[in-house]
């Protein structure tokens, strides 16, 4: 942990410099039309004031950003419709119970392809070609679908996240449950071991470290999955909906407050699934 | 040899089917191994020793001949565990002690808990690992990891054990070593042990009977029957009587190549 801060602060510093002198890059039509419009001269301090300062720029700059999180954090009630904690913890709960379902249905599928031949050659070109369909497309059609039987809420967005989460789950423990070479195998056969325990004391602990690979990836997939299904709902509540109300009204600094916080969510859960991965890996020995 | 033969082959064949053509792995191979016996295969690559070895195992379907062992077919052999099988890796699990490691075939075969505990003990004892069994594989040398795989194919009650090429992949101190713990452990245990091996100074040394074997079709050349004595230090391999063994091997190798 402590040889990455040195490397991390600098690249986050770095992307600091880049961030405010694009904003002034971007923002300083806007500042130059106002001048020409109220005939003020437009210096190097007060182009560099403005454009770091306008209610509607182009690209806000950081501390802007910071201060929109701020105020729409710890300075508002958590269940007030402008708190961004709030709009969090709406995408975080379709986020979490999507990538649960994605996690346990792609769980299922790799068991089903690794010990069934049919299942095999049937289950993964669809599960391929469900990864082809854009999910901005399809997103609509499940909200719609699920609402005309009367489902609505929290599922249909969980719904979304476990179709783009199942998926690396699935590849992962397929490759992770077939990691076992034919000498393992053997092995088992000359003990004349069950094929369930093949499974619970050879395939399974055999496929820890891919199951961790892929829930890392299926997590941040089931995030983006949770946030897109926030849109076509109209726009009601959760980061998706920050995002898209945003751009309706040209609030750039509450969008990339929102995308800022998405991408803060989505580091804190697969930092967690990183430390589970740490500490079940050391207590199974097969980390050092 | 009064008993019947602990593991029986007579005109064993296997051929495998490829594009081109068939291969014969294994032709009418007969061979007797009784109780008790240390009986080494040698031979050079594709003469088909460890296929020999994996039919006993039951890994291999023979397509022709047959082939008992205890008295049974290989398959219902293998059902009723009559033996432990040291690959020529060690193929511990990363994730299992030493202990778990040994403990794996005891849970599968469901001894109780006390009985695992004891076996697990006996065991490390047998291959001099006492005190190494709550240290993970990784955590122990090539040829200690060995070790633990032939006291995990010695916890159970099997009377057989097969080793294939168990010490191919250790340099030559730790070999010899290890060649003196195993015919220690042979003399403590009194099983019986089929051995595959590369080395003619290794067979030589451990077996009461060498197999030589030969490639294409892979047959039997010749069965030498040792007259070294049962207790064997170290030294025994600078004799007459060895060299003499090693010779005869040496010349059956030979004839085997002849024909190429």
């Amino acid at each position: 942990m402590r040889q990455s801060f040195f490397p991390v602060l600098t690249v986050v510093g770095l992307l600091l410099v880049i961030w405010y002198a694009a904003a002034v890059w971007l923002n300083a039509d806007w500042t130059y039309d106002k001048a020409t419009r109220s005939g003020e001269v437009v210096t190097t301090t007060s182009l560099i004031q403005d454009t770091w300062a306008q209610k509607k720029p182009k690209l806000p700059a950081p501390h802007q950003v910071a201060a929109e999180i701020w105020s729409t954090t710890v300075e508002k009630n958590i269940t007030s419709k402008r708190s961004l904690i709030y709009h969090s913890w709406v995408t975080l709960s379709a986020t979490l119970l999507g990538f649960g379902l994605g996690t346990v249905l792609g769980t299922l599928l790799a068991v089903g392809i690794v010990f069934n031949r049919t299942m095999d050659m049937s289950v993964m070109p669809w599960v391929i070609a469900s990864q082809t369909i854009p999910i901005l497309a399809i997103a609509p059609m499940i909200i719609v679908v699920l609402n005309a039987v009367g489902i609505s809420g929290l599922l249909p967005k969980a719904m979304i996240s476990m179709y783009l989460s199942f998926f690396p789950v699935v590849v992962g423990m397929v490759k992770g449950l077939r990691s076992p070479d034919q000498m393992q195998l053997d092995q088992m056969r000359t003990w004349h071991a069950s094929a369930a325990q093949t499974f619970w004391r050879l395939r399974l602990p055999a496929s820890m470290p891919y199951f961790f690979t892929s829930l890392k990836i299926a997590m941040a997939a089931s995030l983006v999955g949770a946030i897109v299904g926030e849109l076509p709902t109209g726009a009601v509540a959760g980061l998706g909906a920050r995002l898209l109300a945003g751009s309706y009204y040209g609030q750039t600094i509450q969008i990339w407050s929102a995308l800022i916080m998405a991408a803060a969510l989505a580091a804190l859960l697969v930092g967690i699934i990183g430390l589970i991965q740490r500490a079940t890996l050391k207590r199974m020995g097969m980390a050092q | 040899m009064t008993s019947a033969p602990v593991i029986s082959a007579k005109s064993l064949s296997l051929t495998f089917e490829t594009n081109d053509g068939p291969v014969h792995a294994l032709k009418d191979v007969s061979l007797d191994i009784e109780k008790g016996d240390f009986v080494s295969f040698i031979g050079p690559s594709g003469c088909g020793k460890t296929t020999f070895l994996r039919c006993m195992a039951d890994l291999e379907q023979p397509t022709g001949g047959s082939m008992t062992v205890n008295g049974v077919s290989a398959a219902d052999a293998r059902m009723a565990r009559a033996y432990g099988y040291v690959f020529q890796a060690a193929g511990l699990y990363p994730w299992r002690t030493i202990g778990g490691n040994i403990r794996l075939p005891l849970e599968i075969m469901g001894y109780s808990k006390a009985d695992q505990a004891a076996r697990v003990a006996r065991v490390l004892e047998l291959v001099e690992l006492s005190g190494f069994e709550n240290k993970f594989p990784w955590q122990l040398s090539g040829g200690m990891q060995q070790r633990a795989s032939i006291a995990r194919a010695l916890a159970f009650d099997a009377d057989i054990l097969l080793m294939d090429e168990p010490f191919g992949a250790l340099d030559e101190i730790v070999r010899d070593h290890l060649n003196e713990q195993l015919l220690r452990l042979w003399a403590r245990t009194e099983k019986t042990i089929a051995f595959v091996t590369h080395s003619i100074p290794e067979a030589v040394y451990l077996s009461t009977k060498i197999v030589v074997m030969s490639p294409r079709p892979g047959r039997i050349t010749d069965v030498i029957e040792s007259t070294l004595p049962k207790e064997r230090p170290l030294e025994i391999r600078e004799t007459p009587e060895f060299l003499e063994i090693a010779h005869r091997v040496r010349e059956g190798l030979r004839a085997g190549h002849a024909d190429d």
